[in-house]
């Protein structure tokens, strides 16, 4: 299969790789990147794990082609946090201990990312519609939740750059 | 001596009798004398020289680790039960 | 924060019930942490698994010579290609598995036995080529008849699995051959007379559907079996110990030859006790000539071939006097096992009347084998088909007799000294606590939760209702071993091998640093491979925190009888007159800190290094009460959850935040199991709704806050009181769920899961 060369920009940095058509944005960032922070838990845009921010925009990296991000920007996971720590979004995971087995995590913090930019106060019911398409099977949300809203008053005092 | 507990299914050995009155120092001992009252009710509840290992033996409310060899003494009350495991266990298993 | 705290009795803890940020937190926020399918290794080729179309065929004949060929393909392994073990039942955690239908059902032999049933196995440079190579392998299958339902499958003519397979009724074995795997009763007193005197009885039959963990982080193994017969296995477990002995024996090699690194675990729930991938991957990396094999299952291999628990046909039959004491309860209850013998009947028949205070009481335990993957463990397995069919029962016994449905559970419910149906004495139990905490909620006695669907109330096709429920579950303590060692600034690493599934790391951690009397944060938790640490069992039976935790007790004893014997050593005095509080070790004036004996610990007598290994049987079972409101579209049929409280005697909350998040957690996978999940399979045998859009889980949009009661009953068989947490919380759910529709509409659902289907059929909409 004849292969491609694919420029883009990935968590702030170029990045140039080769894939093949038929392999996902998911696949590569896997297995070509090394950035296994984003993960695989249906392959068929169901459960949110693979979640990036392309050009903006939340994506299920499990459904874009990698051949597709040419000369845009993709956040992943890794690339959530700044050069002074934590976003508070991942803080507040943390103090509210809105992850147990820990895989889905990285799928909400950046469906969480994606709500906080497209909405900066949304209400617990905004928030719940908004992270509908990543599934959790060990908090319930409750503590999910109250995470992304805590974030939400953290950025509101002090937006994170 | 011990108070046993007969399961449902070797009450037909006992005569109906559902809690026996058992000598012995050790569960193995008590086993040892249900044979000699009741004849076939060991190979029942054990597979060779152990216990069925879908069986388990709990004494005053618990499990006893040391199955055979479980020291009894007269106020404890002796049960065997399918050998639940205790939460998310491998779904016991029965040998077939 | 959500919940609430209810403690019979609060020592002072320094730690203990403290709710510090988890030592894995960060790496898990950051997307770092390594869980199974991250693992990378130098070389690495991916396998992926042919599986059977069929539900029940004999496998004629494999042809893999065309697979074998395609460049690129460096592996292709069948059945063929491992020993048969024996009908060896081997020890597996707190259960026993037997060997021969564990090596079957990781790849099959003459016989699939259902749809998804592993057949062949590719190791190739890329996953894809690897999936290329399996539609070239040829399999020539003859169809048998099917089975599919537990009640057909107990017919004397049904078709049957095993045509060895014998009905065992405590040791007795059936002369014929049967799908009735095992037969056990427990009886007490004269059901058939408290059932003639009693003033109310009621009887019904409930079905349930097997239902799927649901673990987001599918299976996966990554294996090299080395040059020198040395196997290394990264995997996803609960169980690294009792899987690494199942590898051995599957492969016939001595479990010395295998390390198993338990990776990051995303999700088990019960279904990451046994192995799948892991002996056709190692099986794959030897004849392909010693390479690493790494295999990740799709969503569908995960639904069609591992975990479900089991659907279940129960009858249930219940009398009361006037007076409403229950005076006999009797239980018939038939579970799939799936493929191979092994459903939690057992399991459910222990959970069914747990929490009552019962006389008279039958229960018949059938656990039968059907065309459909075999049963793994879920998330207090067997509890929650039984709790939905007996907490059913109870509501309309209450219902009948004209009292409050909690007060009803509150008046019949078991105490320390009441007999358990199978038997047994209760010890130190926390049922009526937790029940009167949730009758004393506000919840209890608020108005019905607002309508989603109809805020104004003005829909009459939108109906609300309240329903309660109770459960039960066993706990373990199991076997635990660890490590901890004083680093010279007084910190402490603890080497664990006990997989974290939820914050585990957490509260084994607090508890060492409050038997020794650090800082939460002094302590250093790893969970290690299995050369690196004693045995432990798995993680499961919601018994970390406790087994665990009792050795993280230990460690921090001993650690402390070192420093005072140094600190004697300092002194020149004897280490019984060292007086030791919150790590300031302290004799006639002298004072030193942990950190300043830890920096004198080489001129004292070297390393301080405590190892221990303990199990205690006094693990105390769980008991919770759920309240839920919910609304019924009786056009529609759809049901949404409007407010969940669930109350449950935790023993002790070492973390509070991690045991309200088990409850929350439990009490959204109940609902999911209560109102919308099931395997759906045709007449064949063809599983049909494998993928997350058809097989559904619960949402964030489907469920409430799920608010928490935690009742504090400590558990005098642990040094801080812990009991086990995380099951209990599943087994309510679907009573709770199924009352408050009861109440909302005024018919009883006797099937789950309660989908729109189901209720507009039982409302007689279509």
């Amino acid at each position: 299969m004849s292969k491609t060369l694919v420029q883009a920009r990935i968590n702030g940095e170029e990045v140039a790789f080769v894939c093949e058509p038929n392999q996902t944005l998911l696949e590569v960032l896997r297995n070509t990147l090394g950035l296994t922070g984003t993960k695989e838990g249906c392959s068929n845009g169901n459960c949110g794990a693979c979640n990036v921010i392309l050009d903006g925009v939340l994506v299920n990296s499990c459904l874009v082609l990698a051949v597709e991000v040419a000369g845009k920007s993709v956040t992943t996971v890794e690339g959530i946090a700044g050069p002074n720590g934590l976003h508070p979004i991942q803080q507040k995971f943390l103090e509210h201990a809105a992850l147990q087995c820990g895989i889905c995590t990285p799928g909400f913090i950046v469906a969480a990312k994606a709500l906080l930019d497209h909405n900066p106060h949304p209400t617990e019911e905004e928030a719940r519609r908004w992270l509908a398409g990543n599934l959790c099977r060990c908090t319930g949300y409750d503590k999910i939740v109250r995470a992304v809203l805590a974030a939400a008053e953290v950025l509101q005092a002090a937006p994170a750059t | 001596m011990a108070r046993v507990w007969i399961p449902a299914l070797l009450r037909g050995m006992t005569g109906g009798q559902s809690e026996i009155e058992v000598a012995g120092q050790t569960v193995g001992e008590l086993i040892d004398q249900l044979e000699v009252r009741y004849p076939g009710i060991r190979e029942r509840l054990m597979d060779g020289d152990r216990l069925r290992p879908n069986i388990a033996v709990i004494i005053d409310g618990v499990r006893s680790r040391q199955g055979l060899r479980q020291p009894v003494n007269d106020t404890n009350e002796v049960h065997f039960v399918p050998a639940i495991s205790g939460g998310c266990s491998e779904a016991h298993e029965r040998s077939r | 924060m959500s919940g609430e705290n209810q403690s019979v009795e609060q020592p002072t803890y320094r730690v203990v019930g403290t709710r510090p940020i988890r030592p894995d937190g960060v790496d898990k926020v950051t997307g770092r942490a390594i869980f199974g399918a991250d693992v990378r290794l130098s070389g690495m080729l991916y396998g992926r698994v042919l599986r059977s179309p069929h539900a029940h065929a004999r496998i004629k004949s494999i042809d893999t010579s065309a697979a074998e060929a395609l460049p690129g393909v460096k592996a292709v392994i069948t059945g063929r290609d491992f020993p048969d073990p024996q009908n060896k039942v081997a020890a597996s955690g707190e259960g026993t598995v037997n060997l021969r239908s564990l090596a079957h059902n990781c790849i099959a032999r003459d016989k699939v036995l259902y749809f998804g049933h592993a057949v062949a196995a590719v190791a190739a440079t890329t996953p894809n080529l690897a999936e290329e190579a399996l539609k070239l392998i040829r399999v020539e299958y003859e169809p048998l008849p099917v089975v599919l339902d537990v009640l057909e499958a107990m017919r004397p003519d049904a078709p049957l699995l095993h045509e060895d397979l014998r009905t065992n009724e405590m040791g007795q074995r059936s002369e014929r051959p049967s799908n009735v795997a095992n037969h056990t009763r427990h009886e007490r007193g004269d059901v058939e007379k408290a059932f003639a005197e009693a003033a109310v009885v009621v009887e019904r039959e409930f079905r349930t559907s097997m239902v799927h963990q649901g673990y987001i982080e599918p299976q996966n193994g990554t294996v090299l079996w080395n040059a020198d017969g040395q196997i290394s296995v990264w995997c996803s477990t609960q169980a690294p110990f009792d899987e690494r002995s199942q590898i051995a024996e599957i492969l016939d090699v001595p479990v010395s030859k295998i390390k198993l690194t338990p990776a990051e675990i995303g999700g088990g729930f019960g279904g990451k006790l046994s192995v799948y991938l892991e002996p056709l991957a190692a099986m794959l990396s030897k004849k392909a000539g010693h390479k690493p094999v790494q295999m990740v299952m799709n969503r569908a291999e995960v639904l069609a071939a591992t975990g479900p628990t089991s659907g279940s046909c129960i009858r249930v039959k219940m009398g009361a006097d006037r007076n409403g004491c229950i005076v006999a309860a009797q239980a018939w209850m038939a579970y799939e096992a799936g493929a191979f013998p092994g459903s939690p009947v057992d399991a459910g028949a222990g959970v069914i009347f747990a929490p009552y205070r019962i006389p008279n009481v039958r229960i018949d335990a059938y656990d039968v084998v059907v065309n459909k993957p075999r049963a793994g463990a879920y998330r207090a397995p067997g509890g929650t088909n039984a709790a939905f069919a007996s907490e059913s029962v109870i509501d309309e016994l209450a219902e009948q007799l004209g009292i409050d449905p909690l007060e009803f559970r509150i008046l019949n419910g078991a105490k320390e000294g009441d007999r358990r149906a199978d038997g047994p004495v209760y010890r130190r139990i926390g049922f009526i606590e937790a029940a009167q905490a949730a009758q004393a909620h506000p919840h209890y006695s608020a108005p019905l939760a607002p309508s989603r669907l109809d805020p104004t109330g003005k829909n009459p096709a939108i109906k609300r209702g309240r329903g309660v429920a109770a459960g039960f579950w066993f706990n373990w303590g199991g076997k635990s071993s660890a490590w901890a060692s004083l680093n010279p600034d007084g910190t402490v690493s603890l080497i664990e091998g006990s997989p974290d599934i939820g914050g585990s790391r957490a509260s084994i951690a607090m508890q060492l640093a409050e038997s020794l009397g650090v800082r939460f944060e002094d302590v250093k938790p790893a969970v290690v491979d299995t050369d690196s640490v004693g045995y432990n069992d798995a993680t499961g039976g919601s018994r970390v925190t406790f087994g665990t935790g009792w050795v993280a007790y230990r460690l921090g004893q001993k650690l402390k009888q070192q420093l005072k014997e140094r600190a004697a050593l300092l002194w020149d005095v004897s280490p019984e007159q060292v007086q030791v509080e919150a790590g300031m070790f302290s004799c006639n004036g002298h004072r030193i800190t942990i950190q300043e004996l830890a920096a004198k610990m080489h001129e004292t007598g070297g390393p301080i290094v405590a190892g221990d290994t303990f199990e205690s049987e006094e693990y105390g079972p769980g008991f919770g009460v759920h309240i839920v409101d919910l609304e019924v579209d009786t056009e529609t049929g759809k049901v949404q959850i409007l407010r969940y409280t669930a109350a449950q005697d935790v023993g002790r909350a070492i973390h509070p935040s991690y045991v309200e998040g088990q409850l929350q957690g439990g009490v959204a996978q109940g609902i999911g199991w209560a109102l919308n999940e099931e395997y759906v399979y045709d007449a064949d045998g063809h599983l049909l709704n494998a993928s997350f859009l058809d097989y559904r889980i619960p949402t964030a949009l489907d469920l409430p806050m799920i608010d928490t009661v935690l009742v504090e009953v400590p558990n005098p068989g642990h040094p801080y009181g812990v009991r086990g947490v995380g099951e209990t919380p599943i087994v309510p759910p679907a009573g709770a769920v199924a009352n408050a529709i009861y109440h909302a509409t005024g018919v009883r659902m006797t099937t789950l899961p309660m989908s729109p289907a189901r209720i507009l059929e039982a409302l007689g909409k279509v």
